[in-house]
């Protein structure tokens, strides 16, 4: 559905400036995959998207979305592609009705099937009252499936969604994915979307694609990113003149690293957490090591991102004040 | 809960059909643009009488002040006026709509579908020429009855060569819109920049023949004044003269160069 090779985009600030936004990012994506690019703010991923759905060129490099490359037919990749920007679709003086009737004649249907789609979306998404009020007049959540509905109005297989939920409460940002995954589900859609929120990306994508200073640093499932790069971490609470004993024990379950021992508390990561635990715990007591309090900590996205980049993504997205490149 | 279907026919009209002719695509754009102004006709009349507030304010001054040099055609030189400057303040202040839709993100949206870019611009700037078709009927409608003198013809002319030119001023406002997106109050400084000297200039309000003659020479540059004047001889009846010639001259060369800096920057506007 989508493949870029080397794809890169430079930003021209002044003459003695150029920002290197994407730097070479290679990636394939499958129809009917669910894909989160993770980063930063800053990091390029919107850059990426932009070239993807065409709206700029990209510097070097080549992209083919959904069959069609996007410097030499970007009109038929625009006919072939839904996307929801990070700003509202809809025009703020419009009609929500009018809006959806308007992007239907453009993707090509006559008024008549516009109008029937128009209806079909708006119940779909629970917007049919508010298909006579202003843009302007609807709440920020009601918007935002405004502008879902305007990127399925054509019925892509291929949609994008940048920052979809961002400045959703987190009501609305569950109702949103309700309706998106719903979508998804009758269209067989493949979804790529951009996200700083890391439990969005864990819980509703299937591969996460982590990208940082325009490039793409990994690319897997979350919870194989998590095993493998980040690991459970086991916390033990043990009386301090047993550290040394357990610290030993726990050094050798299987994938066991950074064991760290602080005042009565030993900390340990390893590849299988809920498996390791009782097996430390029995080692333990058959070492006549009592054991006061254990804990399984599973890692998230920012442990991952943390191991990637030695900086953690929460921090990273705080210092950024600016919009993504 | 509705199923979602689009019939393999709509769908094949999504994807498959020939590329659309750029007057599709112009008609569309200018109906999505027009619909606002038609779902709220309090607006829209609202807008449409402002043109008559400022030809009752003004008019009366401008006959006074001249201490009636005009004698009775003070309503003869000045409803060309109200025109030209309807068309002046309605299409360089236009960009404005874009730059909100550039904030929004409706802008980015219209970039994404299949739309052409150029439509995208020749559509939003002949919109324009809708409700000043409006405002033209209203003030001579309601002028004619008193002090105006109609010529048809000429009339008609006039406002065919005043949308061609507000098409290209228009064209400029969006060019300066994209130009400015990302300090979006430049928009306006340098609006009113251009604008008040090129009114001045053009002998709109007041003439210019009892200025100094530095200002003479000025509007010699100034596209404006020779619209003006064209609009003058044309309201008056008079359609083959020199005058108008200019006139169509400065409009088509400014639609011609607006037209064609605002698709450029129209094309570079996702950036």
């Amino acid at each position: 559905m989508i493949s870029t090779r080397q794809l890169t985009r430079d930003f021209v600030v002044s003459r003695t400036e150029t920002v290197h936004a994407v730097r070479g990012i290679s990636l394939d994506v499958e129809p009917g995959e669910l894909v989160a690019v993770l980063g930063p703010n800053g990091a390029g991923k919107t850059t990426t998207l932009r070239m993807l759905t065409t709206l700029i060129t990209p510097t070097s490099g080549t992209a083919t979305v959904a069959g069609y490359d996007v410097t030499a037919d970007p009109s038929q990749v625009r006919r072939r592609i839904g996307y929801v920007g990070q700003g509202n679709g809809a025009g703020h003086n419009q009609r929500a009705g009018d809006e959806l009737v308007g992007q239907g004649v453009i993707y090509g249907l006559d008024r008549r099937a516009a109008k029937r789609r128009t209806g079909e979306l708006l119940e779909a998404l629970e917007l049919t009252e508010l298909a006579g009020r202003k843009v302007s007049e609807l709440s920020g959540g009601q918007r935002r499936r405004l502008d879902v509905a305007m990127g399925l109005v054509h019925a892509p297989k291929l949609l994008f969604l940048d920052e979809p939920s961002t400045g959703l409460d987190p009501q609305n940002r569950a109702n949103l994915w309700d309706h998106i995954l719903r979508m998804r589900e009758q269209y067989s859609m493949t979804i790529v979307l951009t996200t700083h929120y890391l439990d969005e990306a864990d819980s509703m994508a299937e591969r996460v694609v982590v990208v940082d200073h325009g490039e793409l640093i990994a690319d897997d499932t979350a919870n194989a990113l998590k095993a493998k790069l980040a690991g459970d971490r086991l916390a033990i609470t043990v009386a301090p003149s047993n550290l040394s004993k357990l610290s030993e024990l726990a050094g050798k379950l299987p994938g066991a690293r950074e064991v760290i021992a602080t005042g009565d508390e030993l900390s340990v990561r390893v590849a299988d957490g809920p498996a390791a635990l009782p097996e430390l715990i029995t080692a333990a007591q058959q070492s006549g090591v009592p054991i006061a309090a254990a804990q399984v900590h599973r890692p998230t996205l920012d442990d991952v991102f943390l191991n990637l980049t030695g900086r953690s993504l929460r921090e990273t997205a705080a210092a950024t004040n600016g919009k993504a490149a | 809960m509705t199923t979602l279907t689009l019939s393999p026919v709509d769908l094949a009209a999504t994807q498959d059909q020939p590329r659309r002719s750029l007057v599709r695509d112009i008609q569309i754009v200018m109906t999505r643009e027009l619909k606002p102004v038609l779902r709220d006709p309090f607006s829209l009349l609202f807008g449409m009488i402002q043109p008559l507030v400022f030809l009752v304010l003004f008019g009366p001054l401008l006959s006074g002040s001249m201490r009636g040099a005009f004698g009775d055609g003070v309503w003869q030189w000045f409803v060309p006026s109200i025109l030209v400057m309807t068309t002046l303040f309605g299409t360089s202040t236009t960009g404005a709509n874009l730059l909100f839709e550039f904030q929004t993100g409706a802008h980015e949206r219209m970039l994404v579908t299949p739309l052409s870019r150029s439509s995208l611009l020749i559509g939003r700037a002949l919109k324009e020429m809708v409700p000043l078709f409006g405002q033209a009927v209203i003030v001579i409608a309601v002028m004619t009855p008193f002090a105006f003198d109609l010529h048809l013809g000429g009339a008609v002319v006039g406002m065919a060569l005043l949308a061609v030119f507000g098409i290209g001023l228009g064209a400029f406002s969006y060019a300066l819109a994209i130009a400015v997106r990302k300090q979006d109050w430049m928009f306006w400084v340098v609006q009113q920049t251009f604008l008040f000297p090129v009114m001045i200039l053009s002998g709109m309000l007041l003439p210019l023949e009892t200025g100094p003659g530095w200002m003479k020479v000025a509007a010699k540059f100034d596209p404006l004044s020779y619209v003006v004047d064209a609009e003058r001889a044309l309201f008056s009846g008079d359609v083959l003269t020199t005058a108008v010639l200019w006139g169509w001259v400065a409009a088509i060369v400014t639609a011609a160069l607006g037209l064609t800096v605002g698709i450029r920057s129209m094309l570079r506007s996702a950036g």
